[in-house]
């Protein structure tokens, strides 16, 4: 059993804890990185995101990996608003989108590198800084649904402005929301739902960035135990030019309640720049996204009350990957009204702009790319509201598609939006028409809030030790093949099938509108398919499944496409029941997605199956240390010199 | 002296959508296309809710005739700081034919029944252009009218308009009770902001029928056919000025 380093994860709410499979020497290891990897992965960011570890998860995406289909969250579509939350939302929509259209000048934004004054007071006004606070604390109190929309419209007109608010209220002051007491969000909650006060989210580090549990910052515990004293510094900080309140993460040293050594953990405080010692940069020149303040911030023995640690002295990790994972819905539903807004310019340039004799969305070439676009926007959109609509409905583990959907909207956004340049030619790369502030302001939403890299290991590992758990729960039955013998031979029976190319039983009839039968089916055999291809990884490779990141990242490309299926089957099986006057248009965006999405995937599970594989893996990394060892390209020039 | 003031607002389509004549050219397309506040009684909501905020009148109410869907726009003029709203039903062929007669003879009545001592209306509605109702609500009530209106101001128990007229400006002094109607320049009407809309929820807004009014919506006017403006035909570049009267003269314009 591979143990963590600390205490608290085994005490996951005293189950038999279901490790993953992975045999490991028991010795506390730090010498191999994968370990540590494992460790950090597993213990900070798994077990406690997890709210159960049985093996009875309602995840769409956590079930693919054995191998199963889970249609609770994701058929049918959710609608989670009631009548009111429907009319309030309706009612809030023309005022922000008019908001955007006639006052806020997004070109303006730019060229200043800030959010024009007026526009923020106006924003103000508008009550735009507290869309999530409680209407009794000063806000509006809107549900994650609610919120999306909204956002949706942000991301539509203005990226700078949205990152603006979202740095503030999607992770500045989130973890108030998530895990502060009473007295904290009575004190903090109105002033930041009314933009006196702007909020930051401080974890970054110049040495720390994927790898957060590595942060320098550290809040010593004063000895009368009234206060921490706060040092350290954080960089590329949204809003740290600006903020009053900062949720800053730093090492605590705590004693260990068992062995008395004193160890460093990571607490999370709520630091108000008039406690004195906090002063921040000038604002950092960027390629995008230039109206949103970014700076480093310094903390020199900033004194910080006790009463301000946000949720569990020792537990700040668990603060930072929930606040993350708690408002990543929020980027697929501002990049979904991204791209609709630069897929009406490409549109509009294609209707009207006549070469060869033709309007040029009579041909083919432009064809594709107009319906690539559209099919991308749709699956962002769907994967959004589907995953706002569960957290709206309590669902606990959705970190998974919320992953997915981060990593999904934001390639597709930068995808669409280039095609939208192509389409609309020299006039896509002028300034005036908008589209190229658009593309620089997209680049930044593959790298922060956990770059997609990262994510992408996320999911796999993710799913792997879910997956290994099933597959330790099994090999647990083997050992007692009489006593179990039901669960076995269905097992059995299940690989014999697979083996034998035949369907295990799985199906989304009944789920699944009849009209996309044919998609449901490709879904069933991805999922299927991924399942197996899942469980013989885990078989080979063991614990040493996290050294290999290109076994990893095509694991998770399968993982997003499929969920990907699902959410557009899902979607286009509600408008068709609805019987909307879009169903056939989606029902043809839902095949074709459904047929290349299913390509992808069995493309990818053919190379992780080839032992073909295995030499390219070797030849990429090869290759990529010889640059290393080099400096930069190897082979010499052609010419000799 | 009440010191009530009633608005009417209208739910009219978008100004900024394009319209389309139904197939069987009786009116316009209206289903599933957006609608909004017409803009001039935007104008005059934000006239009654800057006289409240000057303390020069006590409560605004805000008046919508039409169907469910009216109600939206009442709850904006909610929004922008209306104290009430009173939706006034009407639904189905009553409210295809619901013209300035209707309207005025209802505003009319609700004017009465609430006692109100001015009535703000748009100078004319973006979707039929009639530019009449605020004039036959006054003659109706036969109160006095201050129509065009770019600058009110109260004095006493009389109100000073500055109306826009062709040659120029002309003020007037006329006792309250009054009518006036909202121009472009009365005023820029302020952004509905969302803790407002929020607030405007628990503001109530009464439902009347016509009928309780004493109001007879039979329409005088019947519409015959709604069509497109003519396409515009092409023009024609000619070299010379011969030229020019020579196709004159062939299109039998001399």
């Amino acid at each position: 059993m591979l143990k963590c380093h600390t205490g608290s994860c085994l005490s996951h709410r005293g189950q038999l804890h279901t490790r993953a499979v992975i045999a490991a020497p028991s010795s506390r290891l730090y010498a191999s990185q994968a370990a540590q990897l494992w460790d950090i992965l597993c213990c900070h960011r798994l077990n406690y995101v997890y709210s159960n570890f049985s093996q009875e998860s309602k995840s769409f995406a956590v079930n693919i990996f054995k191998g199963k289909i889970a249609t609770s969250q994701v058929f049918p579509y959710p609608s989670v608003l009631n009548e009111e939350q429907e009319q309030f939302l309706r009612e809030l929509v023309g005022p922000v989108s008019k908001f955007f259209e006639e006052v806020n000048d997004s070109a303006k934004n730019d060229v200043l590198e800030k959010v024009e004054d007026h526009t923020m007071e106006g924003l103000k006004e508008m009550g735009a800084f507290g869309l999530q606070v409680p209407a009794d604390l000063g806000g509006l109190g809107l549900s994650n649904t609610q919120y999306a929309r909204l956002v949706e419209i942000v991301g539509s007109h203005d990226l700078g402005v949205g990152i603006t608010l979202g740095a503030h209220q999607s992770i500045g002051f989130k973890g108030i929301l998530l895990f502060g007491n009473a007295a904290q969000k009575e004190k903090y909650l109105p002033k930041l739902a009314s933009g006196e006060h702007i909020a930051a989210f401080c974890l970054t580090e110049p040495a720390s960035g994927s790898d957060a549990a590595s942060i320098k910052t550290t809040a010593v515990l004063s000895p009368c135990g009234q206060y921490y004293t706060l040092n350290g510094s954080k960089i590329w900080i949204s809003n740290g030019g600006l903020a009053e309140i900062f949720t800053v993460f730093a090492k605590t040293p705590m004693k260990d309640p068992k062995t008395g050594e004193i160890k460093d953990k990571i607490t999370a405080f709520v630091v108000e720049r008039s406690f004195g010692g906090v002063t921040h940069g000038p604002p950092e020149k960027k390629m995008g996204i230039k109206a949103s303040n970014t700076a480093e911030v310094y903390f020199d023995n900033v004194r910080v009350p006790a009463d301000c640690v946000l949720g569990e002295v020792g537990g700040g990790f668990k603060v930072a990957m929930n606040i993350l994972n708690n408002g990543r819905f929020g980027m697929a539903a501002a990049l979904s009204g991204t791209m609709k807004g630069v897929i009406t310019k490409a549109v509009d340039h294609a209707t009207n702009r006549t070469q060869f004799g033709s309007k040029i969305h009579n041909y083919g070439v432009i064809q594709e790319k107009m319906a690539r676009m559209a099919m991308m926007q749709y699956v962002t959109e769907s994967m959004a509201y589907m995953i706002s609509g569960n957290m709206d409905s309590g669902a606990t583990e959705f970190q998974i598609e919320a992953a997915i959907s981060k990593i999904f909207a934001s390639e597709a956004a930068w995808s669409v939006t280039d095609e939208c340049i192509q389409v609309m030619g020299g006039m896509g790369f002028m300034k005036d028409s908008g589209v190229e502030r658009v593309m620089r302001d997209l680049r930044i939403f593959r790298i922060f809030e956990g770059t997609n890299d990262i994510l992408r290991l996320f999911v796999a590992l993710n799913g792997f030790q879910n997956a290994g758990n099933q597959l330790k729960g099994l090999q647990k039955a083997l050992k007692n093949p009489l006593g179990n013998a039901g669960l076995l031979a269905g097992e059995i029976t299940k690989r014999a099938k697979r083996k034998a190319g035949l369907g295990t039983g799985l199906s989304l009839q009944g789920s699944v509108h009849p009209e996309l039968a044919h998609s449901g089916e490709l879904t069933v055999k991805a999922i299927e398919q991924f399942g197996a291809v899942i469980e013989e990884l885990l078989i080979k490779h063991g614990k040493k499944i996290i050294d290999e990141q290109f076994v990893l990242k095509r694991v998770a490309d399968c993982a997003i496409d499929i969920y990907a299926m699902v959410v557009v089957l899902s979607r286009a099986s509600r408008s068709l029941t609805q019987g909307l006057a879009s169903a056939h248009h989606e029902k043809i965006l839902c095949e074709t997605w459904c047929v290349e999405a299913y390509e992808r995937v069995t493309n990818d599970i053919k190379t992780l199956h080839s032992s073909d594989s295995r030499k390219l893996f070797k030849n990429l990394r090869s290759i990529s240390t010889a640059m290393v060892d080099n400096g930069g390209v190897v082979a010499p020039h052609p010419l000799g010199f | 002296m009440s010191g009530r003031v009633l608005v009417g607002v209208k739910r009219v389509i978008d100004y900024a959508v394009k319209i389309r004549v139904r197939p069987d050219k009786t009116g316009v397309v209206t289903d599933g296309v957006k609608h909004s506040m017409n803009p001039f009684c935007e104008i005059a909501v934000e006239e009654a809710v800057k006289l409240k905020e000057k303390k020069l009148i006590k409560e605004v109410v805000a008046v919508s005739c039409g169907p469910q869907q009216a109600q939206e726009t009442i709850r904006t003029a909610l929004a922008m700081g209306a104290d009430r709203g009173i939706h006034v039903e009407v639904t189905g062929k009553d409210y295809d034919t619901l013209g300035p007669l209707q309207v005025s003879k209802i505003l009319a009545a609700l004017a009465k029944k609430e006692d109100a001592q001015l009535v703000i209306l748009g100078k004319q509605a973006i979707d039929d252009d009639c530019n009449q109702t605020g004039q036959m609500t006054a003659a109706l009530l036969d109160w006095p009218q201050g129509t065009f209106a770019s600058e009110v101001s109260m004095e006493g128990d009389k109100v000073k308009v500055v109306r826009e007229i062709d040659g120029g400006l002309e003020t007037v002094k006329i006792n309250i009770p009054a009518v006036v109607t909202a121009d472009l320049r009365l005023n820029t009407p302020r952004y509905a902001t969302l803790p407002n809309i929020m607030k405007a929820k628990k503001k109530k807004i009464a439902n009347v029928k016509p009928a309780d009014l004493g109001v007879d919506l039979t329409s005088r006017l019947e519409v015959l056919r709604v069509d497109e403006p003519p396409q515009r035909q092409a023009g024609m570049k000619v070299e010379t000025v011969d030229d020019l009267v020579g196709k004159l003269k062939e299109t039998g314009h001399i």
